[in-house]
């Protein structure tokens, strides 16, 4: 188990080790260094003094003491700074942290409210017509694209019925810390969070839909009504404790579809997230900005892909292959 | 019990046309006998037959032509659904739009396809070190957050077109069919028929490309039209996002793409919502199809 453990865990060094290294080459790559973005808007630079901040600033050093330090900067909490707002970018994205964070546990929590239920009555009742009904809802989601789904949902809900705000997370007459700011901060989250839980779900639904088709014809599930069991506890405690865990171990593996969607879904509802502000910082061209996000983005994926394998290892023992 | 199953064999070797039908024809028995699936093909064909022939009665320099007299027009009978902002008509535009991102998503699809194919086979059916190289490489590439690394591509390529557009997404979207593909050449590998051909001295890419492809070919297209949608999806995604393909290549999220204006969104519903009605059903009716021709690829799941 430890070596397991131990094994995942060694694996996540060279990859995040190797994403840095391609997210500076790609920051590299991309228009405009450190010195360009600080001279901006003045003319007066002249090229001898451009290429001695260069050098100051060590832009003329080997590739690799330039990613050595960069990398260290970045795991010290220094991602430079950033030229469209003119602060620092762990400042910016640690106002913007909170939002994104929200967002994404409402998502999951309430993808999960949906998903478990729904796919324990398609398992139990098979082939019924509440099954057929969430299986259609199944093929919606997994065929809808996200923000084609989240504008008709901004659209109904919020232009035509007008229940909802049509963007930002919180009203600005609220007050800071006061029971309005909670409620109005509540009332924002309400469409995105829908939006992106109602297509989260199918992963879900499907393994659990299946898994509990498979177990309910299995040897133990009938000596277990063979020994007069109620129905109802051969699914609680027969069925669902092996079916259930295993969803506890995916949570990670969600990281991936959470950031690709808070893309769209926080560029759609103007809300102030991690997501909007790589779309802006892309359109600005505001680079430094757009490489600390992908990033953090990128270990957030490794290291949730970790953790799921881990849980998902100590939920089922099979997958603890050498 | 005995002798019906006798019974019923001989039957089936006296009647091959119905055993040993070809993919393409039980993929099309499999359709004909679901009905979501047939009204699927119906509506797709109808939608690709307009979208296809249409554009060579449409005059492009007219549709993109600005005309400031008709700003944003209801639908009416000179114009179907309407005009946009530039006064240019919807209709025109829609099947333009749905020509161009089915063509792309086409496209795509097929080379990430052949890219996954590729790796995969090499992977699987070498085996041992090459595979686990190529395996743990592809452990990295899936873990990468793609639709960032997309978007930063889009931007930071010097010369953006199409060709490039489609490139970025190739590239980046290969990763599950390799790994897929992998898993089931390295299981035929084992079997005697690629045995015995590399006893007989045939060369390795001819055993690949000519034995094992070939017994691979159902999983291949099963996995291309589920992925067509979903590829659909992100590039018109892309493209609402303002980082798809160029203006002057329209698609159904350049349509879409107006509706983050507030005004256009609430009340002029003509430039937007027909598009993205139709990227639903075209992602709807892809995804019937393609559940359909995965139960054909697999004898146990079919209907017929």
């Amino acid at each position: 188990m430890l070596t397991f453990i131990m094994r995942r865990m060694a694996i996540m060094i060279p990859q995040l080790l190797l994403l840095s290294l391609i997210i500076f080459v790609l920051a590299k790559a991309m228009p405009g260094d450190a010195v360009s973005g600080a001279i901006q808007g003045n003319p007066d630079v002249s090229a001898e003094q451009l290429e001695e901040i260069r050098g100051k600033m060590g832009l003329n050093d080997p590739w690799y003491t330039q990613y050595s330090r960069w990398l260290g900067d970045f795991v010290q909490g220094d991602m430079g700074m950033s030229y469209v707002h003119q602060q620092p970018v762990t400042t910016l994205l640690a106002g913007r942290l909170g939002n994104t964070f929200l967002l994404s546990l409402a998502t999951l929590i309430v993808s999960y409210l949906i998903a478990i239920p729904l796919g324990i009555i398609a398992g139990r009742w098979h082939q019924s017509w509440a099954d057929k009904l969430i299986v259609g809802y199944n093929y919606f989601s997994i065929a809808t694209p996200l923000f084609v789904f989240a504008l008709l949902v901004l659209f109904v809900f919020g232009f035509y019925f007008n229940w909802f705000p049509l963007g930002g997370s919180v009203d600005i007459q609220a007050e800071g810390g006061s029971w309005e700011y909670v409620v109005s901060k509540a009332h924002h989250l309400v469409l995105p969070t829908l939006s992106g839980a109602l297509l989260a779900t199918a992963g879900t639904i499907q393994y659990l839909r299946n898994d509990i088709i498979e177990t309910k014809l299995k040897d133990f599930v009938k000596t277990a009504r063979a020994k007069g069991i109620p129905e109802r506890r051969v699914y609680t405690d027969h069925i669902l404790r092996n079916s259930l865990l295993p969803i506890a171990a995916f949570l990670g593996y969600e990281i991936t579809l959470l950031i690709s969607g808070s893309i769209f879904i926080e560029s759609i509802y103007s809300y102030p997230g991690l997501g909007q502000l790589f779309v802006q910082s892309i359109s600005t061209r505001d680079f430094t900005v757009v490489s600390a996000l992908v990033m953090i983005s990128g270990a957030a994926v490794i290291v949730g892909t970790m953790l799921s394998d881990i849980i998902l290892s100590i939920v089922d023992p099979r997958i603890r292959i050498e | 019990m005995k002798t019906v199953e006798y019974m019923k064999e001989a039957e089936r070797s006296a009647a091959p046309e119905k055993d040993n039908l070809s993919f393409g024809k039980t993929v099309w028995r499999e359709i004909h006998h679901d009905r979501t699936a047939y009204v699927s093909f119906l509506l797709l064909t109808t939608i690709l037959v307009v979208t296809f022939v249409a554009p060579l009665f449409i005059d492009m320099v007219e549709v993109s032509r600005i005309n400031l007299s008709q700003i944003y027009e209801s639908p009416s009978w000179s114009h179907w659904l309407g005009t946009d902002k530039g006064g240019r008509d919807v209709f025109a535009q829609l099947v333009i739009g749905a020509r161009n991102s089915i063509t792309i998503g086409v496209a795509i699809t097929l080379i990430a396809g052949a890219l996954g194919l590729m790796v995969g086979l090499v992977a699987g059916y070498f085996g041992g070190v090459i595979d686990f190289v190529i395996m743990r490489v592809l452990d990295f590439l899936m873990v990468l957050p793609t639709l960032m690394f997309i978007i930063v591509f889009v931007v930071i390529v010097p010369e953006f077109n199409i060709w490039a557009f489609v490139g970025i997404m190739s590239v980046l979207l290969w990763f599950s069919k390799a790994r897929l593909i992998r898993s089931k050449a390295l299981a035929e590998r084992e079997l005697d028929y690629v045995n015995a051909s590399k006893t007989v001295g045939t060369p390795h890419w001819k055993i690949m490309l000519f034995q094992v492809f070939p017994n691979l070919s159902s999983l291949v297209v099963v996995n291309m039209t589920l992925t067509l949608a979903g590829n659909i999806g992100i590039e018109t995604g892309l493209t609402f996002l303002g980082f798809g393909l160029p203006e002057s290549t329209p698609s159904l999220g350049t349509l879409i793409s107006y509706a983050k204006n507030p005004d256009v969104m609430e009340s002029k519903w003509w430039v937007w919502l027909p598009a993205s009605m139709l990227i639903l059903v075209v992602m709807l009716c892809i995804n019937f199809l393609g559940q359909a021709v995965k139960r054909a690829a697999d004898a146990r799941q079919r209907v017929a």
